[in-house]
């Protein structure tokens, strides 16, 4: 008896939301249901380095709250500076909800640039979440300065700055550092920022830059024995799309005060718009996580949610501060606004920047 | 700081402690056996068990993860001649041939003690140095690591072979093609001839397995026999241990030279174990067999790679640098913890540092103990017709190889190398010389750029830059005295090669030496196409390359019968007029064959076809064998890629059809 009230119920229910699917709402109202499903998270990058933790981080959580905790693997697949596994994704991703990219600033960059290997088109994709992160710009006391006000002291003077290649993430601190108007000398070759810092500490470099928890854990303990002078720090973008203060560090100033300490404006121009597409792509919207062309709305809101969600997770809040500095990831329209702010070049800025690499630091972007 | 050693200490014997070690140490073994995966693979697996774990527990099993994977990979480097992972390559040059003489116990059981002597010993050097260690680390600035990567490639003093022309022409090959990329000064892209996968350059696991593993596997297909050709497998451990402590000096020594190399940023682990190889080569006075399966030569680079990782933790913990491969994995799993490296590591954080330096120590020892147990009862595999056994060694030889980017062409480059590692093999080139170039081209040339830049000329003044200098220089005197051939022993000083008197029996080397003159010139012409900043590296070394062979080649065409630029195994090996040889090229016709197949199914279809197709035509296998090892080979890969949650590289047909995984 029991038995068939439930077996009439559950007919009912079936129609109704069978009803509902065909006649009233479309797909809005289409349960999204990942229950024994695998989903595969394409990192373009090894096992080991940023993305990959910032991946490996988040995926529990995600398979915690995505509706029917579907199991969510990492999948690793590095090669041509992030462009093969991106490239992959483009090509094979269904749009079930089954396949999640994550990109990082070396994906966009790229692709900003117009580099030949990228044959992915960011504006297809639909994000799901965008992970934010930021940095302070430091230098030596043996330069005579004593803090963020003497920043114009650098005028003047002979800068060397250790980096990862003119196309790399630091492309942005070169593009900033031009408009800055600082002598700075880049040299090249350097496997990542930690290497930079090694450089500073040995007295080869005399300016340098840190993401925040690395400043934090290696640059402040220079600061207070006096062997480092921190500038300024890259800033945040607010709702606006402004860039305002650091809240990690909100004694520093941000580029753009900085710029406006040492020149007494605020900047603007076409190389300003140039620094300001990369800084976004390099900072606050450095990591992000995609799903592929088409992907349904309803699929789409399941992962902001489940993004959203994780956020009150005792497991996020114990090691979110470790892995992902002191930034919160985002979801929705302003994850939609860092993806387009960071993902938008026009064809004059690229020519414009291509053209300065090509000239004063020898890069050959590549032929098409 | 004695309060800090205790207390880390008595957290470490703890039940809790052991057992997560053991854990770390049993998927460290079982992940170094494998060629091709590394520390990597491993974190991967472990991930998510950190989630949640105590800090000191969760570094136990990561370091018993780290620590053991150099122990573990001598396996397949003595046993197969497939170098286990990158810090095994010189294990190979002697372990192998020991294997084949039948000895392959002893060879193990003394690669397995010198890991463990060598790992405790690199705990022990740490644990005085570790509070000394910032100042010393930031003591070597480009300059000097410029001179640390040329005193790397003074090993090629030692390891050229009997003609220097060659081993000289041979370092410049790899040179060349470590340079294959973006040019570190300009990242302008050289010789990548419109290929993606020549962006990020060939990678080193490819240009190991190309070089020393399919030459291996060409030579054994041919002979149809086992490995090991004799019928006893050697007396086992306790000789193994005796020929240790006959060497425990030679060890002591390895250890403090991996421990050191490892503790500075940038050199990269893959040298380690060739510096020690060479030093070995260079001191050993009594009776030297290098080559030829001298037991030292197993123990030098064993006792180097273990306390490399140790040294190796030095800058991942205290400046967030990791200073190997593996240890880039180790520093993602301490900040998926929540463990920050940096200054404190050696002040308020110091009981961590020390509770993983031990842990390094005693995981060496769990490690060392399991292999030791294992090593009689696996070394029997040398004892299998190596047609039965060829066949689980091709397919793991590309499964390491695709291990570098998961896609096709690292198969292609694979067999493209292999060609080479073959041709080089039978004309008598060194491949441990090409193998140092390629590793060192990149520090080479990015640390000399960057010192230039820096200091410019004066760098040469350094006093850290003499220092090294003048021990580069004494490496390279001491090489040239002790110099082995390819085939072993020292080189001797008249010219009295095996040869045949025959100008024509000669063209094959001779146009072998004119196809690398090709390469060269191409590598010459290309580098034309760049900046100065980009083009001054590849153009110098094709210029030395070229200068080389054109010593070699007028010696090899004039040369009277037995100079020593004379060599051809083809008319002078130990095969040649027995009965029953197979053609030189058909091991690597199959391995080709397993490559053409996945160009067109995907790799895993392409190996359901292969293995039991390999059985039943070339090894003549029952049909329940062929049944049974193609299952058992299947299922092995299969639970490989599930845990790994990696795809195979697809093939044609994945283009047009929508395969379910594993086939897709």
């Amino acid at each position: 008896m029991e038995n068939r009230v439930n077996i009439a119920r559950r007919v009912m229910l079936g129609l109704a939301a069978g009803a509902m699917a065909l006649g009233l709402a479309g797909p809005a109202t289409a349960e999204v249901n990942l229950s024994g499903k695998t989903i595969e998270w394409i990192i373009p990058f090894s096992a080991g380095g940023g993305s990959d933790t910032w991946a490996r981080f988040n995926a529990p959580l995600l398979s915690k709250y995505l509706p029917g905790n579907p199991v969510v693997v990492v999948v690793n697949e590095p090669g041509g500076g992030s462009t093969k596994g991106t490239n992959l994704f483009a090509a094979r991703a269904k749009p079930d909800g089954l396949m999640l990219l994550g990109t990082s600033g070396s994906t966009q960059f790229p692709y900003l640039l117009g580099d030949p290997r990228v044959r992915y088109e960011y504006k297809d994709w639909k994000i799901a979440m965008a992970g934010p992160t930021g940095g302070v710009v430091y230098t030596t006391p043996s330069l005579g300065l004593t803090g963020p006000d003497d920043i114009a002291m650098l005028k003047d003077k002979e800068l060397v700055y250790a980096s990862q290649g003119a196309t790399s993430l630091d492309l942005v601190p070169l593009l900033g550092f031009r408009l800055m108007g600082f002598d700075v000398q880049h040299v090249f070759g350097f496997k990542g920022r930690g290497d930079g810092r090694l450089s500073f500490e040995r007295g080869e470099v005399n300016i340098d830059y840190q993401t925040s928890s690395a400043y934090i854990k290696n640059v402040q303990p220079l600061v207070e024995a006096g062997q480092a002078v921190p500038l300024f720090s890259w800033g945040v973008l607010n709702e606006a799309g402004e860039v305002v203060r650091d809240p990690t560090f909100p004694d520093l100033p941000s580029f753009v005060e900085a710029y406006q300490t040492l020149t007494g404006n605020v900047p603007s121009g076409p190389e300003y718009d140039a620094y300001f597409a990369f800084f976004t792509a390099g900072f606050p919207a450095q990591k992000m996580a995609f799903l592929p062309k088409g992907t349904p709305d309803e699929i789409v809101a399941a992962y902001q949610k489940a993004f959203e969600d994780m956020k009150t997770d005792p497991d996020y809040l114990a090691n979110a501060e470790a892995v992902l500095g002191s930034y919160e990831q985002v979801t929705g329209a302003l994850a939609q606004a860092l993806f387009e702010k960071g993902t938008t070049i026009s064809p004059e800025l690229r020519t414009q920047v291509g053209t300065m690499l090509g000239a004063e630091y020898g890069v050959k972007l590549g032929e098409d | 700081m004695i309060d800090t050693l205790l207390t880390a200490f008595a957290t470490l014997l703890t039940f809790q402690h052991l057992f997560y070690m053991l854990v770390g140490v049993s998927v460290g073994l079982v992940i170094g056996v494998i060629p091709g995966l590394g520390g990597i693979a491993g974190l991967s697996l472990l991930i998510p068990f950190l989630y949640g774990m105590d800090e000191i527990t969760a570094l136990a099993m990561l370091i018993g993860l780290v620590a053991v994977i150099p122990t573990s990979d001598t396996f397949s480097s003595v046993l197969m001649g497939i170098p286990g992972s990158s810090a095994s390559q010189a294990t190979v040059l002697d372990g192998f041939p020991l294997a084949k003489q039948g000895q392959a116990a002893r060879a193990l059981s003394a690669a397995f003690i010198s890991s463990m002597a060598g790992g405790i010993f690199g705990a022990i050097i740490l644990t005085g140095f570790v509070v000394i260690a910032r100042p010393i680390i930031l003591s070597f600035g480009s300059a000097e690591l410029f001179m640390l990567a040329l005193f790397g490639l003074s090993m090629v003093a030692v390891l050229a072979g009997r003609s220097l022309a060659k081993g000289l022409a041979a370092c410049s090959i790899g040179l060349i093609i470590g340079s294959i990329g973006g040019a570190p000064a300009t990242g302008e892209f050289r010789m990548i001839f419109g290929f993606d996968y020549l962006y990020d350059g060939i990678p080193l696991v490819v240009v190991g397995l190309g070089f020393f593993a399919i030459p291996e596997i060409a030579d054994l297909l041919r002979k149809n026999s086992a490995i090991a050709s004799g019928h006893t497998l050697g007396t086992g451990w306790f000789q193994g241990f005796r020929d240790w402590w006959a060497n425990v000096w030679l060890s002591m020594r390895c250890s403090g030279i991996g421990c050191i190399i490892g503790a500075i940023p940038g050199l990269g682990g893959s040298v380690v174990d060739w510096i020690a190889y060479g030093h070995a080569v260079q001191t050993v006075k009594k009776d030297p067999q290098f080559g030829k399966g001298d037991i030292r030569g197993v123990i030098a680079p064993e006792s180097a790679n273990n306390a490399m990782q140790g040294g190796a933790l030095l800058p991942t913990m205290l400046f967030g640098i990791p200073g190997s491969g593996a240890m880039a994995v180790f520093l993602g799993g301490m900040v998926l913890l929540g463990i920050q490296p940096g200054p404190s590591m050696v002040g308020a954080d110091l009981h961590i540092t020390y509770s993983v330096v031990w842990s390094l120590a005693l995981a060496n020892v769990m490690g060392a103990g399991i292999c030791l147990a294992l090593a009689i009862p696996i070394s029997k595999l040398t004892q299998i017709p190596f047609q039965r056994l060829a066949p689980f060694m091709i397919v793991l030889i590309c499964f390491a190889a695709f291990q570098a980017t998961r896609s096709l062409a690292d198969l292609t480059a694979l067999i493209g190398l292999g060609v080479l590692g073959v041709l080089m093999k039978r004309f008598g080139w060194p491949r441990p010389a090409l193998l140092i170039g390629y590793v060192l081209a990149p520090q080479a040339e990015t640390y000399f750029y960057q010192a230039l830049q820096f200091n410019g000329w004066s760098f040469l003044g350094r006093p850290g830059v003499i220092i090294i200098g003048l021990m580069t220089l004494a490496s390279i005197w001491f090489g040239l005295r002790n110099r082995v051939d390819e085939n072993g022993q020292v080189v001797p000083k008249a010219d009295d090669a095996p040869d045949v008197p025959s100008f024509k029996a000669h063209l094959p080397q001779i146009g072998f030496a004119v196809a690398m003159a090709v390469i060269l010139l191409v590598a010459f012409a290309d580098s034309l196409k760049h900046d100065f900043l980009a083009q001054v590296f590849p153009l110098s070394v094709s210029i030395i390359g070229l200068v080389m062979l054109a010593i070699l080649i007028p010696q090899l065409v004039r040369g009277k019968t037995g100079h020593h630029a004379h060599f051809d195994a083809e008319l002078t090996g130990d095969h040649v007029g027995q009965a029953g040889i197979g053609s030189l090229w058909g091991g690597l016709a199959w391995i080709a064959g397993l490559v053409v197949l996945t160009a067109l199914l995907g790799f895993y279809a392409a190996l359901l076809i292969f293995f039991p197709f390999f059985l039943i035509v070339r090894a003549k296998a029952g049909p329940v064998a062929v049944v049974l090892m193609s299952a058992a080979a299947a299922g092995f890969i299969l639970l490989l890629a599930w845990a790994l949650s990696l795809n195979f590289p697809s093939g044609a047909l994945q283009d047009v059809a929508d395969l379910p995984w594993p086939f897709r």
